[in-house]
Formats: structure tokens, C-alpha cells, sequence
């Protein structure tokens, strides 16, 4: 308390307290146009948002209460609206309430109060970087962070065919979901052979795409090798064609009944038709060979970038002290290799977890398998999707996609935590 | 050392080859199917004996297919994505690379959480949100869709880059009177060329090669993109339309194909600087 009694005045309590309504606060500091515009700002913040905050947050809790009359799923859109809204006033209040405060901090030391102009430059100045960010922050709040919120309020609930609004309402049904997933025999056991196959499927394809990259980056790159650049060229080609046109080609050649690798390439070694579409285990194998196929050029040419870098003098000073070529490759190539493309295999990784594109298009995610609701090469993106778009168990989408983030959110992190640049000061 | 050095080089040259034929073998029994006569491809042949254009003009017949309106909505929903993402993310990397203000921190963070999480994954919410707002089936909703997915990662891309111009540049303009907006379009911007020419290139493949969000979004075959449609064009009927399939696909892979070749060197500088700074 004795600090306060170094001043003479107290005008910051006084500024402060009367800020619990915005704009008085202002007034008080002798700053008109602030504290009216204050004053205006917050009203019209009620005058709009009275009945969006009102209904919104009513329905947030009960998710209506009459059938046909109150829709769940538009009362929750509208519960997150108005938690959007009621977040953005908030931070609004608080800043009023510290402005006030500074103001009468700076009025006790007899300090001069900003005039009109100078607070206008002050706006300016401090607020340019928030003026400039606001569209991109808005857009981003409303199609990434608002259905992100959505999607976890949803886990909780028991929205699917059966809870469907306007004729049902939907409720909230706390972990059920969850607790489902893993209690329910058939939940359970399609979760975990999805989960398993996802990450076979995200180990084995990456690996070897990075694997094919790097091994062919290396043998192009060799010194004697003639047509470097056509052979680049031709190598870069799978990556240069969409991927889901060339999914879609691969579709057709794998089909079983017209497609040329059982009729052309099989039948021209007099081996009889493999059952590609119908088997898990062959769409499997396909699904590694396309990624396979897809994927190489990407690890090919940034290895090659990083190849072209390595100074010569490394492989000289190594042939002086009689290194032999596996020993140069091991001890300075591969090294080299893994450390500047590290970053990029990561992302490889995450991009193949939820490489929906690959596995829809070639075969739905199927063929189907009995006793469980996921085709037998679904990964959980792809699973989520049928959930949603064909089965319409849409609380079990919502909790699945929850569990999938975390994941991935939970080996990003640790990538980054790991990563220097991260812990830089000015990176921050 | 004569003789090591030409089995080693006989077995490279074996391996180029084999890959050539893997490469090259699908995109060419596309092709050749593409000029197949009749639509199936039961007696078809990588090289066809009586070769014809009749795919490509059914093709862009509007009477009998989608395909030419697929192509305009593929290239007008990439050029708007491009152009909005560029805009917005110039502006978001500049203020978060050159200006300390509270809640930068915590900014940097949600946008490195957020490039993660992929936006389709919560599809159920985007489609519901769309229906809501009326956006559903119309490029604008996609189109919005797209740009704020791409915000998130191409923030902290292009962050890293500006990061790299010295600073000293907009303090002597600041010292020499430019305004917020000057030091922004004149001075950092200019020299930000290369890091744009990247956003720009990846914020033009992402739309034109998603098949999710768009499947979600497009309800009438008109509004198709190009990867939806050309989906729904084999799926409808597998095998009966094939080959009208595969000149379609032609006409998507030969000019991308180019295209990206032709800057593919940007791609790959772009990438590098992107993934050792990210």
C-alpha cells in the first residue's frame, strides 16, 4: 500500500473502476473522443450481439429443447459464435480497462496526457500490425480455427442418423464416444486394424519413396554417368503429374478386368490375373508401389539439390587418406544427405498419415471386409470420411478426427521441439 | 579398376532403365488409350492401329460432357486462391517478421499448431458451416476454404524468409520519412519477390490438385473441379468411358507437366529454405 501513497491522486483507481463500464473510464481521463467512442463501441457490441450471445449460449447448454422448433447443430454453430464473439469482447474490455488504468498512471505522475493527434499516431503505429493481420486473422478464425471447435464440441455429443435434427435433437453425451470406441467390440477392432494399417501404411510408404529418392539422387549424381539431365528430367515426371490424375490412371491400370498389368504385363510372363480391387492385401501392395511411384522424385530432387552442394574437397582429402567409395559414401555422403533433408522426411511422414487422396481414389478405401464399418486399406482420414459421408455417424467423425490430431499435433511438436531454428530468440 | 568401373556403370545404366520403363510406362499406356477407338479398353493396344481424336472432341463437345467448365473452375478457384493467399499472407509474415506486439508469440504458435492439423479433417464442420451460410455448392465458399487453409503454413514460409532481409533497410526509410504502407510496398516486398513466387506456386497446386474439401463442397456436375470430376467420370462408369477418361487425363498432365518443370527449380529452392528454417 505504500506505493500508493507516493502518489498525490489517485486517478488510476478512480479511471479503473469506472471503466467497468467502457468509455467512463476515458471521460474521466479527460480523453472525450476515446471515451465516447468507447462508449458507443461497447453499446453497439450489446445492441448487436444481444440475441446471437443469448440464444448462442443457451443453446451451447441445452442444444435446444424442443423437437422441430430448436435444430441442435444450428443452436451449436451459433453457441461457437457466440463463445467467437464473447472472446473478442472480452479482449476488447480488458484493453479499456488497462488503457484507463495507464492513462490515470500517467495523469498521478503528472505526466501530460496524449492530445487527440498524438493518440491517432498511436493508433496508427501500434495498430498497423493488427489492422494489416485482420483479414487473414479473420478468415483463418472462421474456416480453420471455428471448425476445429465444432468438430471437438461434436465429439461429445450424439449426433448421427438416429439424433439427426429438425426431427430429433441432439444431446450431450460426454465421453460416450470415446469410451465407445474403445469398449465396443466393433468399434474397437476396426479402430485398431485402421490405426495399424495407417501406420504400417505411413511407415513402409515413406520409407521407401525416401529410400528410391535417395538411392537414385546418388547413382545419377555419379561422375562418369552420361545424360544427367534427361535422366533427371525424366525422373522428376511422376511428381510434375497431378497426383490424382495419375491415381486415377494407376486405378485403371490395376483394374482386374481390362487393366494392363494383369492383362499385359502379367500375361506376357504367362502369369495368371492377381486380384488388385478385391483383395486387401494386393490393394495394399499396390497402394506402396503407387506412393512409392508418386513420391521419389520429391526425395530425388532435393537430393540432388543437396549432392550438387557438397564441396569436392571433402572426396579429395578422403582419397588422399585412402578411403575407399563405400567408406566416402558412408562417412561423408549419407551423413550430409540425412541432415539437410531431416526437416522434409518428417513432413513426408505426417503428408502420408493423412494422404486421403491416394487411398479414395485408387480403390474407396476398400475392398470391404466383414464385421467391421472401414474398407480394408481405409486410414483413419479416409475411415472419418465414409463415417461422415456415407454412414452419417457423424459425433463418431468428430471423436475419431479428434483422436488423429492429437496424434499428429503430438509428433509435430516433438519435431519441433527438436528442431534448432525453433529455439532461436528472433525465430519467436 | 577399368573393369569395376564399367560393371558399376552397366548396373547404373540397368537401374536408370528399368526406372525409365516404370516411369514411363503408365503415362504412356495412358496416352495411348486416350486415341483408342471405341470406349472400352478390351483389345486396345499401348500403340492403337487406327488412332483417333474422336476422345478429345467428345471432350470438349459442352453438349455431351462437363469437362472444358471442370477445367475453367480448376484454373478460376486456383488463380483466386493464389492471388488471396498471396495478399494475405504478405501481410500476416510481414507483421508477425517485423513487428513486436502482444500476442505475437502466442499467434506464432496457434499458426504452427494449426498448419498440422489438416483443415479437411474436420470436414463435417466445413460442410455444416457451408450449408449454413449458403456457400455450399459454390466456388466462393470453396474458394474461402482454401485460402485460410493455406494461411497457417505459408505465414511461417514466408517468415522465414523476410526474416532474412536486414531490418536496417525499413529503419533508415523510417528515418527518411516512409509511412507504414511505403516501407511495406516499396522497400520489404520487393526484395520478398522469390518467397512469393513460391507462396504463389503452392498455393496454386494445393486447390487444383485437392480432391476432399472440393468433393465435400460441389454438389452439381457443372461446379465440378477437375480432379472431382474426372473421379466421378470414372467411377459413374468404370471401363464403359475409359479411354474419354484418359484424354481427359492427358489434357490435366501435359500442360501441368510442363508447367511445372519449367519452374520446378523454384520449387525445390523454395522447399529447401522453407523446411531447414520451418
Amino acid at each position: 500500500m505504500s506505493k500508493d501513497l507516493s502518489f498525490a491522486t489517485s486517478h488510476r483507481k478512480n479511471a479503473l473502476i469506472l471503466s467497468i463500464i467502457p468509455g467512463l473510464g476515458q471521460l474521466y481521463n479527460k480523453q472525450l473522443l476515446k471515451g465516447a467512442s468507447f462508449l458507443i463501441m461497447s453499446a453497439a457490441f450489446f445492441y448487436v450481439f444481444y440475441d446471437l450471445l443469448n440464444i448462442g449460449l443457451w443453446g451451447l447448454v441445452t442444444l435446444g429443447e424442443i423437437p422441430f422448433t430448436d435444430h441442435s447443430i444450428f443452436l451449436l454453430v451459433y453457441g461457437i459464435l457466440a463463445l467467437i464473439v464473447l472472446v473478442f469482447g472480452i479482449g476488447f474490455y480488458l484493453f479499456n480497462l488497462r488503457d484507463a488504468y495507464k492513462v490515470g498512471l500517467s495523469r498521478d505522475n503528472h505526466e501530460p496526457i496524449s492530445t487527440v493527434k498524438e493518440q491517432y499516431r498511436n493508433l496508427i503505429d501500434n495498430g498497423f500490425p493488427y489492422l494489416i493481420m485482420s483479414p487473414g486473422f479473420l478468415l483463418l478464425v472462421f474456416v480453420v480455427v471455428f471448425p476445429i471447435l465444432f468438430v471437438l464440441l461434436l465429439a461429445f455429443t450424439n449426433y448421427d442418423l438416429y439424433h439427426s435434427p429438425p426431427a430429433k435433437l441432439v444431446d450431450w453425451v460426454l465421453f460416450k464416444n470415446f469410451v465407445d470406441i474403445f469398449k465396443v467390440d466393433m468399434w474397437r477392432q476396426t479402430f485398431f486394424s485402421v490405426l495399424s494399417w495407417t501406420l504400417v501404411w505411413t511407415f513402409v510408404a515413406t520409407t521407401f519413396q525416401v529410400a528410391l529418392g535417395i538411392f537414385l539422387a546418388i547413382i545419377v549424381n555419379q561422375k562418369d554417368v552420361k545424360g544427367k539431365a534427361i535422366i533427371r528430367t525424366v525422373f522428376i515426371l511422376p511428381w510434375a503429374v497431378p497426383a490424382f490424375v495419375s491415381i486415377l490412371v494407376f486405378a485403371g491400370m490395376f483394374n482386374e478386368s481390362f487393366g494392363a498389368i494383369n492383362r499385359d504385363i502379367l500375361g506376357f510372363f504367362g502369369m495368371e490375373g492377381l486380384p488388385w480391387m478385391t483383395e486387401p492385401i494386393f490393394t495394399r501392395i499396390a497402394l506402396i508401389f503407387m506412393q512409392t511411384w508418386l513420391g521419389f522424385p520429391f526425395i530425388f530432387a532435393m537430393t540432388t539439390g543437396v549432392l550438387q552442394s557438397i564441396s569436392q574437397d571433402l572426396y579429395e582429402a578422403a582419397t588422399v587418406d585412402g578411403a575407399s567409395n563405400f567408406q566416402k559414401f558412408k562417412n561423408i555422403t549419407l551423413p550430409l544427405v540425412l541432415y539437410a533433408i531431416a526437416p522434409v522426411l518428417i513432413t513426408q511422414y505426417t503428408f502420408n498419415f493423412n494422404n486421403f487422396n491416394i487411398i479414395y481414389l485408387f480403390n474407396g478405401g476398400g475392398p470391404a471386409i466383414s464385421g467391421q464399418n472401414a474398407g480394408g486399406t481405409d486410414i483413419l482420414i479416409s475411415w472419418i470420411y465414409r463415417l461422415t459421408m456415407t454412414s452419417a455417424q457423424y459425433s463418431k467423425a468428430a471423436t475419431l478426427t479428434m483422436l488423429l490430431s492429437i496424434i499428429v499435433v503430438a509428433v509435430a511438436i516433438w519435431q519441433f521441439k527438436r528442431t534448432k531454428s525453433f529455439q532461436e530468440e528472433d525465430m519467436m | 579398376m577399368k573393369k569395376q568401373n564399367f560393371g558399376r556403370l552397366t548396373l547404373t545404366y540397368l537401374v536408370v532403365l528399368i526406372m525409365f520403363v516404370i516411369i514411363l510406362y503408365p503415362l504412356a499406356w495412358i496416352i495411348g488409350s486416350s486415341f483408342n477407338p471405341g470406349q472400352s479398353l478390351s483389345g486396345s493396344s499401348i500403340i492403337p492401329e487406327n488412332a483417333t481424336l474422336a476422345h478429345y472432341k467428345e471432350l470438349f463437345d459442352t453438349s455431351k460432357s462437363n469437362y472444358v467448365f471442370w477445367y475453367i473452375n480448376s484454373l478460376k478457384v486456383s488463380i483466386l486462391t493464389m492471388l488471396f493467399t498471396v495478399i494475405l499472407v504478405s501481410f500476416t509474415a510481414y507483421s508477425f517478421s517485423r513487428y513486436r506486439f502482444v500476442g505475437r508469440k502466442n499467434g506464432l504458435m496457434t499458426f504452427l499448431i494449426l498448419q498440422m492439423i489438416p483443415n479437411f479433417a474436420a470436414l463435417i464442420a466445413i460442410y455444416i458451416l457451408a450449408t449454413l451460410t449458403k456457400l455450399i455448392d459454390t466456388h466462393l465458399g470453396l474458394i474461402l476454404v482454401y485460402v485460410g487453409g493455406q494461411i497457417p503454413m505459408n505465414t511461417w514460409l514466408m517468415k522465414g524468409y523476410l526474416d532474412t532481409i536486414p531490418k536496417e533497410l525499413d529503419e533508415s526509410a523510417k528515418i527518411d520519412g516512409a509511412g507504414h504502407l511505403r516501407i511495406f510496398f516499396q522497400i520489404v516486398m520487393p526484395l520478398a519477390t522469390p518467397i512469393i513466387a513460391v507462396v504463389a506456386l503452392f498455393s496454386f497446386i494445393a486447390p487444383f490438385a485437392d480432391f476432399i474439401v472440393a468433393s465435400i463442397l460441389l454438389r452439381t456436375e457443372k461446379n465440378y473441379t477437375l480432379a472431382v470430376g474426372l473421379y466421378e467420370l470414372v467411377a459413374k462408369q468404370f471401363g464403359a468411358e475409359f479411354t474419354t477418361f484418359a484424354a481427359g487425363a492427358v489434357l490435366i498432365a501435359v500442360p501441368i507437366a510442363i508447367l511445372f518443370l519449367s519452374f520446378q527449380r523454384f520449387f525445390v529452392s523454395g522447399l529447401t529454405a522453407g523446411g531447414t528454417k520451418g
